[in-house]
């Protein structure tokens, strides 16, 4: 029965496994013994709780008093909820502003960064440090940077003559602002990544080209892109993953303001669970939630075979 | 490096431009953050901006630490943190080895298992937790806190890091020892273990920063504010007081600072950790 799952085996591994051992009985006791702690764990603060969610989003679920069951009212709701509507575009906005110019960004920053050159490593540590930082800092700090009348970018803006906008207050500026600082936060992480793997690109393979007179935009391309191109599909999937999940900076910066206009999924998961106690409205939510990641990541999956260069 | 022609030069001059510009963005919050912690709160807005206050004013980290049980934030957070790393690594390293090197029925099937449940967003599963603690009476307790991360996706990861690092290390060994009799649990506790260093150096600084950094779970689990860990607490200072933001900054640079230090000793281990995992919180 396991043969037929999709687990890669190494050799010895195979060879591991003869119909049979004398030594099988031990290792079935040992092996389960082993796990037994994750797997426990896992069944009763994961799985279980998981398929609870999912009677909850089947539910009328409050606070106080008895849940009744009521079907898919709740996801029928749902896609009635013009709220609903509203978030899930900020949320898609949130993504399709922050993986591009996170990718981007932490690639162009690797290509110069992966060569040694001197001071290198202050750059690396500079860029590197926010992803350290406590995201809930990084956007109280932000936040005060945005002010309208005596934050920093006003203040340089006015030295221009410029009067600044109301950054966060004004229901245009608020999302980009939100994008911009969570690029700044996170994209060290990607650039680790991508100097990691533009290391492991073989050197000949750029003597060849220049030899075949292949000039630095054509290396990029021909060469270096689809060298890379696994981790660029990794940290794709992972920062889309990632910012549809996005909670910690709004909740400091905007709290879903002003109006709607940054109010992403999880913020309102979190309201409706947390603040209005409609639990089985937001269990259904957060379903919605984990069909649209799992839809993501089911679409990459498939796209990878098509243009990833290398698989291992 | 072949021959240094103008070009390559101007070429080499513009990186660093552009790498300096960004550095200095990145920079920004942090000196900002120490600045403003070190002045005095009228000074806080003049205009234009002075980046070195004078005077300096260091009892914004006295007030705070005298006006809010600061200390406890800190405690809260760093004993959560030890216990979740701990546990994490123990029990992601037992399990890791076992699905690794054991080949006991059943194997796959549970990894895949536990794998395919990484992608689930903790905000699922976080409502039915909720009541299920409260229910178990550990709202506004530490104990979700601690648990809930070492079997959650984090501990899940672990054991996909150390399962990773233990299917590298030479079979060879294991088959001596095995020779000679050795228990699995010595071959994991004796020979194995000390072997995976570097996965649990990696994994140890990931978890710990992780658990330091987290926001979402202190906030729905906890009321009291002496409960609070240092994120949580640190957000709701904004809260209240959008004025007290001298205090408010010293106490981010206070919450942050440790941090950076550990980070600026232990840079390049993170680092290499980062690029050998390939993964992300």
């Amino acid at each position: 029965m396991e043969s037929n799952l999709n687990v890669p085996l190494s050799p010895e591994q195979r060879k591991a496994k003869p119909r049979r051992n004398p030594f099988q009985k031990e290792a079935n006791v040992a092996g389960w013994l082993f796990v037994s702690p994750m797997v426990l764990g896992f069944l009763a603060l994961l799985l279980g709780p998981l398929l609870l969610a999912f009677y909850m989003s089947l539910t009328d679920w409050p606070l106080l008093g008895e849940p009744t069951f009521v079907g898919l009212d709740n996801y029928r709701a749902i896609f009635q909820d013009e709220e609903f509507w509203t978030v899930v575009g900020n949320t898609f906005t949130f993504a399709a502003g922050l993986v591009p110019l996170n990718i981007v960004l932490a690639l162009g920053l690797a290509l110069m960064l992966a060569r040694r050159l001197p001071g290198i490593g202050i750059f690396r540590t500079a860029i590197f440090v926010p992803v350290m930082t406590s995201l809930i800092v990084w956007a109280i700090v932000w936040k005060y940077l945005f002010a309208t009348d005596t934050g920093f970018i006003n203040q340089i803006l006015q030295m221009f003559g410029i009067t600044g906008p109301s950054w966060l207050y004004n229901p245009q500026l608020a999302m980009p602002v939100v994008i911009v600082t969570s690029v700044l936060k996170n994209v060290g992480l990607n650039m680790v990544l991508f100097i990691a793997a533009l290391q492991q690109v073989p050197v000949q393979l750029y003597e060849a080209a220049r030899i075949d007179g292949a000039g630095k935009a054509r290396q990029f391309i021909l060469i270096t892109v689809p060298m890379i191109s696994p981790t660029i599909f990794l940290t794709t999937l992972l920062t889309i993953i990632g910012s549809l999940k996005v909670f910690g900076q709004i909740y400091v910066m905007t709290q879903g303001g002003p109006g709607n206009s940054t109010k992403v999924l999880v913020y309102y998961i979190w309201e409706k669970a947390f603040k209005n106690f409609e639990f089985g409205y937001a269990s259904a939510l957060a379903f919605v939630l984990f069909f649209i990641i799992f839809v993501f990541t089911l679409l990459q999956w498939q796209y990878r075979k098509r243009w990833v260069f290398h698989e291992e | 490096m072949k021959s240094r022609s103008p070009g390559r030069i101007i070429g080499m001059g513009m990186n660093y431009f552009t790498l300096s510009v960004v550095s200095v963005i990145m920079l920004i919050p942090f000196l900002w953050m120490l600045s403003t912690s070190l002045k005095e709160p009228s000074k806080i807005f003049v205009f234009p901006p002075e980046l070195i206050p004078s005077p300096i004013r260091l009892e914004n980290y006295t007030e705070v630490l005298a006006n809010t049980p600061f200390h406890l934030f800190y405690w809260n957070s760093l004993y959560i943190a030890i216990l979740v790393t701990i546990g994490t690594v123990m029990f992601a390293s037992i399990a890791g080895y076992a699905f690794a090197r054991i080949p006991f029925k059943g194997r796959n099937f549970v990894f895949l298992l536990l794998l395919s449940t990484m992608m689930i967003p903790n905000e699922v599963t976080s409502i039915p937790m909720f009541l299920f603690m409260r229910a178990l009476g550990f709202i506004n307790t530490h104990v979700p806190l601690i648990v809930l991360p070492i079997f959650g996706a984090g501990g899940i990861f672990g054991v996909f890091v150390m399962r990773q690092f233990f299917l590298g290390i030479p079979k060879e060994l294991e088959e001596a020892a095995m020779i000679d009799g050795c228990s699995r649990w010595r071959i994991y506790w004796s020979i194995m273990l000390p072997l995976a260093k570097p996965a649990i150096a990696t994994l140890t600084i990931f978890t710990f920063l992780t658990s330091w950094n987290d926001f979402y779970d202190p906030l729905i689990f906890l009321n009291d504010r002496e409960l609070m860990t240092l994120p949580l607490a640190l957000s709701l200072f904004t809260d209240e007081a959008g004025t007290a933001w001298h205090h408010l900054m010293s106490a981010s640079v206070m919450a942050t600072l440790p941090l950076l230090i550990v980070f600026f000793f232990a840079q390049k281990q993170f680092i290499e950790g980062v690029s050998m995992t390939g993964m992300k919180e």
